[in-house]
């Protein structure tokens, strides 16, 4: 095994393409698990934590453009006005040691479906920003990242640069279910963003098919019920039916298989569970400063 | 490959470490620092949690290359590391804990009583005090990531101290002892005691 120590990002990229079997480390917390139990043996590894660009993020007019290495906590810490929905998820990322090293590139590159950061990014919208020394730099659409069971969009001679994360509009939640609180991972979870300025809802599911996948059925029935019903003037509660409905439909977007963590029929369940709840927890928050802009009591 | 890196306040360098081998690795088994306990290996437990530049992390998944320049505290240096921050830094520019003081701390503990013996952090004397120790494994990272806490938190709530320790295991005390031992380092701490 060799390891690769590149000292900048171009120098990463240039390593990257001249050994595409590199593997890329930054916090860790995946890939020396993988070492430590000889599951993997990789040829070369390719260490990030001297790319200081990496840590930084941007916070632009509509993105966060936010480095590949941030660490989960500088998220918690720095970024929960615009970006809510990930600010939570981050919170339920393991243990603090876990947090203050791991980060959503390395999510996105390991791309299992439990990965925390993958429902509220799917929720919020979002372009993975990756580049190679041949063709530079691209962006990804969150939708058409995750190819597969740990299978991502990326090329042999690419590297995670950062996420480009739509910041928040409106309410977004996030919710897990594990057996306990803290050092867990997901049994399935999920991510909703409300997008007032479009009038649309975005949803995330995580753990609960072969990819991360949004509930694109259940948002499209939601953007057409809450539109056709005023919702989004009016600031009404939303119905029991309709929410009942979405709910039904965010467990039928689940393709999710029995596991030592649980089974399929209870991920539909939860899920189904988790989108009614957020649902509503997101659309009070949104009635609630709706009222409070209006000035009404 | 040779791996330069500070430990516990003093330059060292570890030989022959293979590149996949993990922080924990090397502090435990080149240079002989077995206080970071080495039990999931898959940051699940967190009985090797050390500092890194500051920060506490899992050293078992930290690859020993990664640590090339920077600077580790483990719970051998973690009284030394204590008193400096309570006396505002390293006056003398000799401060820090060197290998063979480190290889042969223990932690014998001041008498609750007397007050004699060698001197500990603050966190580790009341995790005596307090009988937050049963068998003794998982306290080196306690300690650690305890000790984080209370430097950057000095009056944590309860909730605060748990979510501090949420990354670290015990098995045998049921956390209520160790809950005792930290609001009795906090309180100590803002007593000037």
């Amino acid at each position: 095994m060799d390891f690769l120590r590149p000292a900048s990002w171009e120098e990463a990229l240039a390593a990257k393409a001249e050994h595409p079997t590199a593997v890329p480390i930054a916090g860790g917390t995946d890939v020396m698990v993988e070492i430590n139990f000889d599951h993997r043996r990789p040829e070369y590894l390719l260490d990030l934590n001297r790319i200081g660009d990496l840590y930084e993020w941007e916070v632009g007019e509509d993105t966060v453009r936010l480095g590949a290495s941030v660490p989960y906590t500088k998220i918690m810490e720095n970024l929960r006005a615009e970006l809510p929905g990930l600010a939570l998820a981050s919170h339920t990322v393991a243990s603090p040691q876990i947090r203050n090293r791991g980060g959503v590139g390395g999510n996105l590159g390991t791309a299992s479906p439990a990965g925390d950061a993958h429902p509220a990014l799917l929720a919020a919208g979002a372009e993975v920003e990756v580049a190679s020394a041949a063709r530079g730099t691209r962006l990804i659409p969150i939708d058409e990242f995750y190819t597969g069971v740990k299978r991502n969009a990326l090329q042999p001679d690419e590297l995670i640069r950062a996420v480009r994360i739509q910041k928040a509009d409106g309410p977004q939640q996030y919710s897990k279910v594990g057996t306990r609180n803290a050092m867990v991972i997901a049994v399935c979870a999920f991510g909703l963003a409300l997008h007032p300025r479009t009038r649309t809802v975005r949803t995330g599911i995580g753990s609960a098919a072969p990819t991360p996948v949004r509930a694109k059925a259940a948002e499209e029935f939601l953007n057409a019920a809450l539109a056709e019903g005023g919702f989004w003037d009016n600031g009404k509660i939303i119905t029991p039916s309709v929410a009942k409905q979405f709910a039904d439909l965010c467990s039928a977007a689940c393709n999710p298989i029995d596991d030592v963590r649980g089974t399929a029929s209870y991920r539909r369940h939860a899920v189904g569970v988790m989108a009614r709840r957020t649902l509503t927890w997101t659309w009070e928050s949104y009635r609630g400063a709706r009222r409070a802009t209006e000035g009404a009591a | 490959m040779r791996v330069n890196f500070t430990v516990n306040g003093r330059p060292q360098e570890a030989d022959d470490v293979w590149e996949g081998e993990s922080l924990l690795y090397v502090l435990r088994e080149r240079l002989g620092l077995p206080g970071s306990k080495n039990a999931c290996e898959q940051g699940e437990c967190g009985s090797c949690t050390v500092r890194l530049d500051g920060v506490p992390v899992c050293s078992c998944l930290v690859a020993a290359g990664q640590v090339e320049g920077r600077e580790v505290v483990t719970v051998e240096g973690l009284a030394e590391y204590a008193k400096q921050r309570a006396e505002g830094g390293c006056a003398t520019g000799a401060c820090g804990t060197s290998l063979d003081e480190a290889k042969s701390w223990q932690a014998k503990g001041s008498d609750s009583q007397t007050g004699e013996g060698t001197e500990l952090s603050p966190v580790q004397q009341a995790f005596i005090d307090a009988g937050a120790v049963q068998c003794g494994f998982c306290t080196p990272g306690l300690l650690v990531a305890a000790d984080e806490m209370l430097e950057r938190n000095p009056n944590p709530t309860d909730a605060d101290i748990r979510e501090a320790l949420s990354g670290n295991l015990c098995r045998c005390t049921g956390y209520e002892k160790i809950m005792d031992a930290v609001r009795l380092a906090a309180a100590r701490q803002s007593e000037g005691v």
